[in-house]
């Protein structure tokens, strides 16, 4: 049973040189729970997951796992696994030889080496140097780096990554199957849809801030738009307004109303509680990309 | 065993390993035999009766503990190259593959990945000693006494040369290693490798024993003080085969005087890296 171990960012600040690549950049992932970090590339997510994992330096704030920082732990591995990169190999080696290498460092039984490869479905290329792998192998072999430890989180970059319609399948599986376990997975991607259909929480960070901290439901929740018209429009409008839609005519006067904080069913329970007929409902939400490239738009002057 | 002395010991296993599951170490060793093969055969028959009757010029006869030496200490003169090469890049393939992410993931105390990393540099180093010395002796005492000279592989003066090469090997192994670890950039590191051993020494110890002043700096080279830890070498025992070159002006380091040379100048490019480079975020 994996040890709940959140992973924490609190305050974290970095400047290379004259550029800020994080400020004030606070998150928390959660024990059974995936957490999808998005922005765009260069938003700084890849920043962030190299000071968790203790590779670089924060110009300030902390960085935990379960409270400890990642140097200061006493068997990382086994705390948590990370992959940032499928570009780490000694093109050289084999597979199989960069875990026994990494199990020795980190006193895992060499056994387990077989056992990830097995798992992560790459037991066939194990022996085979990793110069001749693809990029969909190299990206199963950097997470069976990360699991190597059996480890309670896993701090994973891109995952998805070059990896064909069955291994993104297989991913989401095995990334949800980790969560349920109890796990922490934190893992970053600049494509929402990639990862829509497997995290449950979402950080959204752009320019090196966080702009959205929460559920994918609550992300979800501000895309509802609905269109509706009624004979009697001004009377739904109130009503509407009344359960605390925001209400605008629409573009041109003929196509009604625009109703936005409300989806489709709840707007005709509405109209029907008001005894109002309605000639015109339909679903105008733009889905969660759209709302995702408003967040990270680069016109809205946050900074 | 403490906490530090375990990671130590797991990171020196993990360290070796990496390095056995590549061609490198092995491929730098063949080339290591061949080359001192061939330089041994070549200068124990140049040294021999028959090859200074070649030569027409009379040479005198040498004492033969000194050509024996001569001979055997090729892998000094010419083969240092390849401990120190296989030390560079003991360091810089973490870089130059981005493998450091992992390394230090798996062990985020980089001091003793760098301290890991120290063993296995001189350890293999030694090893490469062994493999140099089976070609300088194992060529070269046979073609001395097929020309009827003497291998003279019982004087305790070459079998000191001997012992004291290995350890010759391993500190050059070492300097590779801290050379590695500050430059970081594998080209870098390779071309300041060949640059400085092949052309830049050679050069600068010829020069500075011009002079007594500079003679007495020179001592201090790493070639000039390897010299003078295995007792023996082509530039410092020119005296010895053509006594028409002046004595040098300055008496040569102690045996031990040039091991600690070659020791100190290890830990000062591994504590400037370990200050530095080592402490920079892994990219």
């Amino acid at each position: 049973m994996p040890f709940p171990t959140p992973l924490a960012v609190e305050r974290l600040s970095k400047v290379y040189g004259e550029v800020t690549a994080l400020s004030d950049v606070s998150f928390t992932a959660q024990p059974g729970r995936v957490t999808g970090f998005l922005g765009p590339n260069g938003a700084g997510k890849t920043s962030t997951l190299r000071i968790l994992l203790g590779l670089n330096t924060a110009t300030a704030g902390t960085a935990t796992i379960a409270g400890v920082p990642y140097r200061a732990l006493d068997r990382p591995l086994a705390r948590v696994g990370g992959s940032l990169s499928a570009d780490v190999f000694h093109p050289g080696r084999s597979g199989r030889s960069h875990l026994r290498a990494l199990a020795l460092a980190a006193g895992i039984p060499a056994a387990r080496a077989d056992a990830v490869l097995e798992q992560v479905g790459l037991a066939h290329a194990g022996r085979r140097a990793v110069g001749g792998y693809s990029l969909g192998m190299r990206q199963r072999l950097g997470l069976a780096s990360a699991l190597l430890g059996d480890p309670d989180a896993l701090v994973l970059d891109e995952p998805i990554n070059g990896l064909d319609p069955d291994g993104i399948r297989w991913m989401r599986g095995l990334l949800r199957a980790l969560a349920d376990e109890g796990r922490t997975v934190l893992l970053s991607s600049h494509v929402l849809s990639e990862v829509q259909q497997t995290v449950d929480d979402v950080v959204v960070i752009r320019h090196g801030r966080i702009v959205f901290d929460g559920p994918l439901s609550d992300l979800e929740a501000g895309t509802a738009r609905v269109r509706v018209d009624a004979l009697d429009r001004t009377a739904l409008a109130a009503a509407l307004a009344a359960a605390g839609a925001r209400v605008d005519p629409a573009e041109q006067p003929a196509r009604g109303l625009v109703v936005a904080g409300l989806d489709a069913a709840r707007t005709g329970e509405i109209a029907r509680d008001a005894g109002i007929a309605l000639t015109h409902l339909s679903d105008e939400g733009d889905g969660l990309e759209s709302v995702f490239l408003a967040l990270t738009a680069d016109e809205e002057g946050i900074a | 065993m403490t906490a530090l002395a375990t990671d130590l010991a797991r990171q020196t296993a993990s360290e070796f390993a990496k390095v056995l599951s590549l061609r490198s170490w092995w491929l730098l060793g063949l080339v290591l035999v061949v080359y001192i093969a061939v330089t041994a055969g070549g200068l124990a028959f140049f040294l021999s009766d028959v090859g200074a009757q070649l030569g027409g010029a009379g040479a005198p006869a040498l004492d033969p503990v000194v050509s024996a030496t001569l001979v055997y200490s090729s892998v000094t003169a010419v083969g240092l190259v390849i401990p120190l090469l296989f030390g560079a890049l003991l360091a810089t393939t973490e870089y130059r593959h981005r493998t450091l992410t992992p390394t230090v993931l798996a062990q985020p105390r980089r001091g003793v990945v760098l301290a890991a990393k120290a063993v296995v540099a001189l350890v293999m180093g030694a090893l490469y000693g062994v493999i140099g010395l089976i070609g300088s002796v194992g060529v070269g005492a046979p073609v001395l006494e097929a020309l009827g000279e003497s291998s003279a592989l019982d004087e305790p003066e070459v079998i000191g040369l001997v012992l004291r090469t290995l350890l010759a090997t391993a500190l050059w192994s070492l300097l590779g290693l801290g050379l590695g670890a500050l430059l970081t950039s594998q080209i870098a590191a390779i071309v300041v490798v060949l640059a400085f051993t092949q052309f830049v020494e050679p050069i600068l110890r010829i020069l500075a024993g011009a002079w007594e002043t500079t003679a007495a700096i020179g001592r201090f080279l790493p070639g000039a003080a390897t010299d003078a830890l295995v007792g023996a070498g082509i530039l410092s025992s020119l005296g010895s085969i053509d006594p028409t070159v002046p004595q040098a002006a300055t008496d040569a380091l102690l045996w031990w005087q040039g091991g600690l040379v070659l020791a100190g100048l290890a830990a000062v490019l591994l504590v400037a890296a370990a200050a530095t480079t080592l402490r920079r975020d892994v990219e």
